[in-house]
C-alpha cells in the first residue's frame, strides 16, 4: 500500500488547476490520468477561448494545456504525477486501486479530488452502430490531435457550441458538412459561431433529428425528420443526405462513476448535464474528504472548470492542514471569477441547476 | 422503427427490442435489466447506454427522467486482468 495525503483523480483543467494550487499551498499530491498526455479535453482544442483574460481568452485550448501542465511540472517535489494509470476504484476507507502497466496498486490517501470530467451523450437511431458515425470528441481527436480527416461529406447532429465549433474545424480541414441539426427549435451554441457558420453556407435546421443510418459495411446515408413542438416527429418531413461520416454533438454528462461508487450522495439534474454528486459548502461531496470539481460534478466550459480546479486545491489543501499564504485573497478573487462566467449566456441555466446541487 | 437495430448498450450489444421484451415482462428497473441482459456491465460500465436507459424506462413508465432510480456503480471502473489482481495482492505482503 503507497501512502498520499492528497490524490487528484483526473489531468484536465479542472485537476491540473488544483494541483497547482495544493502545491502553492504546500500540499504535495499525487495526480492521476488515464492518458498519456495531461490536459483533458484542452488538447483536442485547437480554436481560441472567450471570455475574460484571466481564463485565458484569446489562447487556443492545446496552449491552455500546455500552460496549465508546465504550472503543474514547476513543483516536482510536491506533485507526483502517474500518466497513462486508470483509477478503477475507490472504497469507503478512501483507499484508490489503479491501473498502471498492467499493475493493480493500492493508495491509500487522506482526501481525494476528483476530477475526472464529463463523457458524450449517445442518440438511440436505427443502425446507430455503424462505422462512419462518430462523437464528437472522436472527431476532435481524430482531426486535431492525429491529423486524419473523418470522412469527406458529414451531417452534424447537434448545435452548441461543441457541434459549431467542430463543424467549423470540418470544414477548415476540407471535409463538407451538408447540414447541422438540432433537434430543439433554438440553436444551442453562442450565435457568433453560428452566423461564422452560416457565413460558409452551411445550414442549421432547427427542430430536427436523426432517425436512421443506412448503409452494409458503413454509412451510406441516413434520414432526418423534423419533430413538432412536442418532440413528435413530423410525418412526411424526411429527408436523406448522402454521407460517409455523422457526427453527434448532443451534450456531455458528467463522469460520476468514482463518486457513485464511494457511496456520496448523487441527484439527476438535467442544467448540469444528468446525475451529479451533491455539493457541500467546502466543495466536498457528501462524504468527508471527497471533493469533486469541474465537469465531473456538473457540465460547464474549460474556463469554469479551470476555476473550481483551483478553488477546490485551497480548499481540500486547507483542510489537510496546509493553507495557501493568499488563501483568503485567491479564494475571493476566484469565488468572483466564477460568478462572473456564471453571469454569462448559460449562466441562468448553471445557477439553477447549481442550487438544486447544493446540501 | 426496427428496435431490433437500434444499439443501446455497444459494449454488450442490447438492443432497443431487448430492453422493450424485458420490460413487457415487467422489468422496468436498471439493476432488473442489467442483471437479464448484461446492459451496462461491460467494459464502459454503462458511461455511454445509462442516460439511454434512463429515458426508455422513462418513457415507458410515464415518470420524470430525474425520477428513474439509477443504477449502483461498483468497483472496477473497467476491465482488470486477474492476474493484475494477484500480483498486486502479492506486493502487498
Amino acid at each position: 500500500m503507497i501512502n498520499k495525503d492528497l490524490v487528484i483523480i483526473g489531468g484536465g483543467p479542472a485537476g491540473l488547476c488544483a494541483a497547482k494550487m495544493a502545491a502553492e499551498a504546500g500540499q504535495s499530491c499525487l495526480l492521476i490520468d488515464r492518458n498519456r498526455t495531461l490536459g483533458g479535453q484542452l488538447i483536442k482544442q485547437t480554436h481560441m477561448f472567450f471570455g475574460s483574460e484571466k481564463q485565458f481568452a484569446k489562447t487556443r485550448g492545446i496552449d491552455i494545456a500546455n500552460k496549465l501542465v508546465e504550472d503543474v511540472r514547476k513543483h516536482p517535489d510536491l506533485i507526483e504525477i502517474w500518466d497513462d494509470a486508470t483509477v478503477v476504484g475507490l472504497y469507503q476507507d478512501k483507499v484508490i486501486t489503479v491501473l498502471k502497466n498492467e499493475l493493480y496498486i493500492k493508495v491509500q490517501s487522506k482526501a481525494v479530488i476528483i476530477s475526472t470530467g464529463a463523457s458524450e451523450k449517445v442518440l438511440a437511431f436505427e443502425n446507430n452502430d455503424l462505422p462512419g458515425i462518430y462523437g464528437a470528441g472522436a472527431v476532435q481527436t481524430l482531426m486535431n490531435v492525429y491529423g486524419v480527416k473523418p470522412g469527406s461529406r458529414i451531417v452534424m447532429v447537434g448545435s452548441g457550441n461543441i457541434g459549431l465549433i467542430v463543424s467549423y474545424q470540418l470544414m477548415q480541414a476540407g471535409v463538407r458538412v451538408l447540414s447541422i441539426i438540432e433537434a430543439s427549435p433554438k440553436i444551442g451554441g453562442y450565435k457568433v459561431h453560428a452566423s461564422k457558420i452560416r457565413r460558409l453556407g452551411i445550414d442549421i435546421v432547427t427542430s430536427c433529428t436523426i432517425k436512421k443510418a443506412i448503409g452494409t459495411e458503413a454509412v451510406e446515408k441516413i434520414v432526418t425528420v423534423k419533430l413538432d413542438e412536442k418532440w413528435n416527429e413530423v410525418p412526411g418531413s424526411e429527408k436523406e443526405y448522402e454521407v460517409d461520416a455523422v457526427c453527434i454533438a448532443v451534450g456531455l454528462t458528467p463522469l460520476t462513476n468514482l463518486q457513485s461508487m464511494i457511496g456520496s450522495e448523487m441527484k439527476y439534474i438535467s442544467e448540469l448535464g444528468g446525475l451529479v454528486p451533491v455539493i457541500y459548502p467546502n466543495h466536498e461531496t457528501s462524504i468527508e474528504n471527497i471533493f469533486s470539481c469541474g465537469d465531473a460534478s456538473g457540465i460547464e466550459e474549460a474556463s469554469s472548470a479551470i476555476v473550481e480546479g483551483y478553488i477546490t486545491g485551497l480548499l481540500a489543501s486547507k483542510k489537510l492542514g496546509n493553507v495557501h499564504p493568499r488563501y483568503d485573497e485567491l479564494m475571493d478573487e476566484y469565488n468572483t471569477q466564477l460568478n462572473n462566467l456564471r453571469n454569462g449566456p448559460f449562466g441562468d441555466k448553471i445557477l439553477n441547476g447549481l442550487k438544486k446541487q447544493g446540501a | 422503427m426496427s428496435e431490433k437495430d437500434v444499439i443501446i448498450c455497444r459494449c454488450e450489444d442490447v438492443t432497443l427490442q431487448d430492453l422493450h421484451d424485458m420490460m413487457d415482462q415487467g422489468y422496468t428497473s436498471f439493476e432488473e435489466l442489467k442483471r437479464l441482459l448484461r446492459i451496462g456491465m461491460g467494459p464502459c460500465q454503462s458511461n455511454t447506454c445509462g442516460q439511454l436507459v434512463q429515458r426508455e424506462i422513462s418513457k415507458y413508465l410515464k415518470v420524470k427522467l430525474e425520477d428513474v432510480k439509477t443504477q449502483k456503480v461498483r468497483p472496477l471502473a473497467t476491465g482488470v486482468k486477474l492476474n493484475s489482481i494477484c500480483e498486486g495482492a502479492n506486493n502487498e505482503s
